[in-house]
């Protein structure tokens, strides 16, 4: 049995926060789980890949997270607990499901897990902040510090779900997703595979206008509700007294931090700690803010945080100071030295780092192909083939994003999951040079066919490099349509085909001649061409 | 262990693929069973792939930060040299240093010569100890996969760490699968003889 199994209520094991978010699921009673692989949210879905059919729970890896979030909707609105989570850029994939989703609502209570990146360690295209678009979708949010309280808040997203019908979302980043610590255990029930049942209900599920406006009104009056729910709740506490006039507002990971630089500069403020980013506690803040002069707001990344304090505080105590990206940077993670600083100048404490006078310089590493990875032998192929100077090379997320780095050097543009093909269009279009674009397997079944379509409905001709690995590999090797734990996926090569396009060879990189050959055919062709390199990721299991 | 702190920090550098997590999981279930609090820090996905890798490990009374603030690791644990400097961000003069004599060279960048690299280390603190663990474990053993497991039993057991060498023990066991545990066990008893540490 799983260590994670373990059913010893107030036992206390070691889990990484992402899995005491699957555990606080299980706790609560989950039935239904969707998922798309991105860390730093992967392991959520990993271990109800391990578990899901030992405890009865519907798991799935979807094709990406709209319709992960979509398969989560249909569950929700037949009755079933349901968890679904990716990470942020997931968010903007399933965007266009969330908003309506608000608006009507949940039936069985559901919880979507959002990590986000910040500094990027395992996002390319931008330093997301879900945040804003929790503010544009009205999704209650719940921010968790460590993996406790990841546990916690789940079961209390589920709570808040069910009691108000809305999906609730646990906003968590890498230091606190791939944070470990002892957590006390609660008690699991194991409901067993629970079969749902959708009940016709038009004037819940069917957002058409007129009903879509009340629809509105009702969301905007639940979320008061949700307020007030905020308002009581024990996951937005004040730690600290002090006779000084000043405190601190803080959420998630920076709360650690801030604790942390309290201890190290030997001070006793009074903190906010705010579990709750939306909606917020607002009389709360007010009562926390009335008598101080100043505050220190402490969040990673935009001041979502320190605009709201600074619009609450026009109405409880105009005259107050609010400090926050003044001292505390907007690009890039907090660390604990980089709060205490901030903390040490808000106060006019002394503080200097131990160790600052060293400037040791030392050689930056950087990730690499491993060594055997099909991919060197795409890339050895493309510099016999074509003046490296004369085309243009498309990239996108996955392992083949690090083309880009040196020595390889061949990716001239990257952004999202699915965009090197929509772009390489756009630019064919605009500029008739020659472009070469890589697009890998599971990228190709998350957003990549709707641009293929669209290269060869507008007609245009790049010349599109599908790399078939046959795995998720780049967030740890998970399974996609073409290649799913039972063999026979759904092949690339007849959706391809069935696109409409006509100049498509599927080939082994390890026959150099003929893939060679084919790459300099193509790129002179008047019409779309495509090929799939088809060999497996040296780390999958044949 | 920092008195007035009353916590321990651990760095453990490395790249991608020399098994740090496991070394965390190793030494966080030893604090855990020693009764201390217990606040990690690892990186997973694209990282991974032959980049750097460091993993913090922190216990004592009450932990709140996963991460070791600048200039307060107690304990540097090297399974690259060159990593080590790098992860001088985290040292301070009295930081002890336990580094695997081992080298993956950076491609189209000069491996350093061993004699700079601790030249530099020794800026910030003369407490290091380079440990031939790769090839004691590959000479012994078979492999050098264990050098890891090597040091952190060896950091135990010549009292680097504040954790028992049985607690360690224990932790292995519970930990490593059972098909490599027998390795492990191996490895915990070759750094138990160990006069690389006085």
């Amino acid at each position: 049995m799983e260590e994670i199994l373990l059913n010893k209520s107030g036992g206390k094991i070691i889990l990484l926060g992402n899995e005491t978010i699957v555990r606080g699921a299980l706790e609560a009673g989950v039935n239904f789980v969707s998922t798309y692989p991105g860390t730093p949210a992967s392991e959520i879905g990993d271990t109800f890949f391990k578990i899901a059919k030992k405890v009865g729970v519907y798991f799935e890896y979807s094709t990406n997270e709209k319709v992960a979030l979509e398969a989560g909707i249909g569950a929700s609105f037949s009755g079933l607990k349901t968890l679904v989570a990716m990470k942020n850029f997931g968010l903007n994939v399933c965007l266009d499901s969330l908003f309506p989703l608000t608006y009507t609502g949940t039936k069985g209570p559901m919880v979507i897990v959002v990590a986000d990146d910040p500094s990027c360690y395992s996002s390319a295209q931008s330093e997301e902040n879900s945040r804003g678009l929790v503010l544009a979708t009205h999704i209650p949010t719940l921010e968790p510090s460590d993996p406790q309280e990841c546990k916690d808040f789940t079961k209390l997203a589920f709570q808040i779900s069910e009691k108000f019908k809305i999906p609730v979302m646990i906003r968590t980043t890498t230091r606190v997703a791939h944070q470990k610590m002892p957590v006390k255990l609660g008690k699991i029930t194991f409901p067993g595979n629970v079969v749902g049942k959708f009940v016709k209900d038009p004037k819940k599920f069917v957002t058409l206008p007129p009903r879509v406006l009340e629809m509105k009104k009702e969301l905007l009056t639940k979320i008061e509700k949700i307020k007030e729910f905020s308002e009581k709740s024990k996951t937005n506490f004040v730690d600290g007294k002090t006779s000084r006039p000043i405190g601190i507002i803080t959420s998630g990971i920076s709360y650690l931090y801030v604790r942390e630089a309290l201890k190290e500069l030997n001070l006793n403020l009074p903190v906010l700690k705010l579990g709750f980013f939306y909606p917020l506690p607002e009389e709360k803040i007010k009562d926390f803010i009335k008598g101080l002069k100043k505050v220190l707001i402490v969040e990673e990344l935009e001041p979502y945080l320190e605009k709201e304090v600074e619009r609450l505080a026009k109405e409880a105590n105009c005259k107050l100071k609010v400090v926050g990206k003044q001292l505390i940077p907007e690009v890039g993670e907090l660390k604990p030295e980089i709060v205490t600083l901030a903390l040490a100048k808000f106060t006019n404490a002394k503080y200097s780092i131990l160790n600052t006078k060293y400037q040791i310089p030392f050689p930056k590493r950087f990730p690499q192909l491993c060594l055997g990875c099909p991919y060197w032998l795409v890339i050895s192929a493309i510099k016999k083939a074509v003046d490296l100077k004369k085309v243009i090379f498309g990239g996108e997320i996955g392992c083949y994003m690090l083309f880009g780095n040196s020595p390889i050097n061949l990716q001239d543009y990257l952004s999202c999951m699915g965009s090197s093909v929509g772009i390489a269009h756009g630019i064919k279009k605009a500029t008739g040079q020659k472009i070469i674009t890589f697009v890998g397997d599971s990228s190709f079944f998350h957003a990549g066919i709707p641009a293929l379509i669209n290269t060869v409905f507008n007609k245009s001709n790049p010349l599109i490099i599908i790399l078939e690995n046959r795995t998720t590999a780049m967030t740890g090797h998970q399974p996609h349509p073409g290649a799913p734990v039972i063999p026979n996926g759904i092949k690339i090569e007849e959706i391809v085909r069935a696109c409409g396009v006509k100049n498509l060879k599927a080939i082994d990189p390890i026959n150099q001649k003929e893939f060679i050959a084919t790459i300099k055919e193509f790129l002179n062709k008047k019409e779309t061409s495509v090929i799939i390199v088809q060999r497996p990721c040296i780390w999958i299991k044949k | 262990m920092d008195k007035k702190m009353k916590k321990f920090n651990i760095l453990i550098v490395g790249t991608g693929g020399q098994g740090q997590i496991t070394l965390l999981q190793i030494l966080s279930a030893t604090a855990l069973s020693e009764g201390y609090d217990i606040k990690t820090s690892e990186l997973h996905g694209l990282s991974q792939r032959g980049g750097s890798v460091e993993v913090h490990i922190r216990f004592g009374k009450k932990i709140f930060s996963p991460l070791i603030p600048q200039g307060q690791a107690d304990l540097i644990i090297g399974l690259e040299m060159q990593e080590c400097l790098k992860a001088c961000y985290y040292a301070n003069p009295k930081t002890n240093f336990l580094i695997n004599k081992h080298i993956v060279p950076i491609p189209l960048e000069k491996i350093l010569p061993e004699k700079e690299i601790l030249n530099n280390l020794k800026k910030v603190s003369k407490n290091i100890f380079l440990i031939p663990a790769a090839e004691i474990c590959q000479e012994k053993l078979g492999t050098s996969v264990v050098a890891g497991v090597y040091l952190i039993s060896l950091s135990s057991f010549k009292n680097l760490i504040p954790i028992k060498p049985t607690s360690l023990f224990e932790a292995i066991k519970k930990i490593i699968p059972e098909k490599y545990l027998e390795l492990n066990l191996k490895t915990f008893n070759l750094a138990s003889n160990s006069e690389a540490v006085k």
